[in-house]
């Protein structure tokens, strides 16, 4: 694996992994010293030129136990306020002689453009998407299935994907890069996936995914494995995609009522941040089903885990040296 | 770090077949197992504060029949775990990316007196890996090393307590461990790799992960 732009780009013995490490790596947080010297000398950069907190300091977290010297570049307070062009702004954080580009732009296709610019240069360091516009999100679905996985193997330890299961990505999904992520990365475990949206929020093309679409919540809940709710965004809400937030929360929302639709070992997700009394009410985010606090703790071993296997061993194309792109 | 491939390896029988030569069969391992758990138990007198820690993958294996083997002097049982050394590898740039294998520890390191258990003992350097990781995991009274096999050709300043056969190798030589629980069969051989004219012993040792069982 040389760099992590899209959850398409693994497949499902590479994904099943990166969750077994992720296990690993999640021991690290209960010990006395949270640190591997795995990633000594490596250098990672967290670019970020949308606000983040949990994705960029979790993978701040994650650098820094795996022994990575990172730092965190934002748009706001950098070069990128004064009109510097993403090209201009990479070429310039790769020239410093760093190994991985962790970047999240509000364009989608951003790190594939980033690639290409390393790519025609020959800079050879990795590059891993932390989420661009509405396209893709990879490491948040992968903690999504970490969180799932162990939520499953608590009643049958033996699962290792997800074969067998139906899962629901339930709202916005036109505008979402964690569901285009998630519904490629469940499907390469196997799942079956079920969207769930109004027709407004439904994107184009929908029906050559790999999943199933549904307009009616109530009829979907009493037969999956678990449901992950999409944020409702903001600027959506006066976009004309659905009348009036209530009338989202009456045909989409995970209400309390709804909660009493789900079977007994079906977990719930969100990817946060929440808008209760919204897209979930409070019952269901706080409810025992919840795995949402779960899924903020696996953040950072499922980054550790996909650090470690980007830049843990040696530099694929050129043998290591100290040329090339330092 | 034991990852021998034990894909359909010919059965030796006993004397040299295809430049493999049988050092232990099953009954002398299992005596020098049942040996080593004495002189563990001797030298710690008795069970009291031991933790076997095994270095997968066969040295896992080893760990527990070990305590198997004390808990039939002792009475009582020893606590097993499992620790990976990958990420404390002195050669992660020089491979491509290492599978990290289980750590578990049973019991708080703190005051503990550690037994470390391999199947072979080569470089160190996998021993000094595991030092460092027992470093990050707490404070133990004391660090011992026991392995099935030692054949020599150290790069470190580092010696095993506990040794269930002194093997003198040359360094070309390949030392396989093949344990029932993993490989289905229980038996110590000696491969003659190839050639032998990699030198003297650090110079040129065969790289590559499967040769990674030799390393410990």
């Amino acid at each position: 694996m040389r760099h992590l732009l899209s959850a398409a780009d693994l497949d499902q013995a590479e994904v099943v992994g990166i969750l077994d490490l992720a296990e690993e790596m999640s021991l690290v947080q209960s010990r006395p010293v949270k640190k591997l010297p795995a990633l000594r000398g490596r250098t990672v950069v967290n670019l970020f030129f949308e606000d983040s907190t949990r994705t960029r300091s979790s993978f701040e977290l994650a650098g820094k136990w795996l022994s990575a010297d990172v730092i965190n570049i934002s748009a706001k307070g950098s070069s990128v306020s004064k009109g510097e062009s993403l090209r201009d702004t990479v070429l310039t954080v790769a020239a410093m002689g760093v190994d991985a580009l962790v970047i999240r732009h509000a364009a989608s296709g951003a790190p594939w453009q980033v690639r290409r610019f390393f790519a025609d240069l020959g800079i050879d360091a990795h590059v891993l998407n932390a989420g661009d516009g509405t396209h893709e999100h990879p490491t948040q679905a992968l903690l999504d299935s970490f969180t799932l996985r162990r939520h499953f193997r608590a009643t049958d330890p033996s699962v290792t994907d997800f074969s067998g299961r139906t899962i629901a990505i339930v709202g916005d999904i036109t505008h979402s890069r964690v569901a285009r992520s998630n519904v490629l990365l469940l499907q390469t475990l196997g799942a079956e996936v079920v969207l769930v949206a109004p027709p407004t929020l439904l994107p184009a093309g929908v029906s050559t995914w790999p999943a199933t679409v549904s307009t009616d919540l109530d009829e979907v809940l009493p037969r999956v494995d678990a449901v992950m709710m999409l944020r409702v965004q903001r600027e959506r809400m006066s976009g004309g995609y659905f009348p009036t937030p209530r009338e989202y929360t009456i045909g989409y929302g995970l209400t309390r009522r709804r909660l009493d639709l789900l079977t007994g070992g079906a977990a719930i997700c969100h990817p946060g941040p929440m808008n209760r009394g919204l897209e979930i009410s409070a019952d269901a985010a706080d409810s025992a089903h919840s795995l949402i606090l779960d899924q903020v703790a696996a953040g950072v071993a499922v980054r550790m885990s996909v650090l470690y296997q980007l830049l843990g061993g040696a530099d694929d194309t050129p043998p290591p040296s100290l040329g090339g792109h330092s | 770090m034991s990852d021998t491939p034990s894909t359909g390896a010919p059965a030796n029988d006993s004397a040299t077949a295809g430049g493999s030569r049988l050092v232990l069969d099953a009954d002398q391992i299992a005596r020098a197992c049942a040996r080593m758990a004495h002189q563990i138990l001797e030298s710690n007198r008795g069970a009291h504060g031991l933790v076997l820690l095994g270095i997968p993958t066969r040295g896992v294996v080893l760990a527990h029949r070990l305590a198997s083997a004390m808990a039939e002097v002792e009475g009582s049982a020893v606590p097993v775990g499992s620790l990976d050394v990958t990420m404390y590898r002195d050669d992660l740039r020089r491979h491509p990316t290492r599978e990290v294998g289980r750590t578990h520890v049973p019991v708080e390191v703190d005051g503990a007196v550690v037994v470390l258990v391999d199947d072979v003992l080569y470089s160190g350097r996998t021993v000094r890996a595991a030092l460092d990781a027992i470093g990050d995991l707490g404070r133990p009274r004391a660090v011992r090393l026991a392995v099935l096999v030692d054949r020599g050709h150290r790069d470190l300043p580092i010696r095993a307590d506990h040794v269930g056969k002194n093997l003198p190798t040359r360094a070309g030589e390949r030392v396989r461990v093949r344990l029932a629980e993993v490989d289905g069969v229980n038996e110590v051989s000696i491969d003659l790799e190839a050639t032998d004219e990699s030198g003297p012993a650090g110079s040129a040792r065969p790289a590559g992960p499967s040769d990674t069982e030799d390393e410990a």
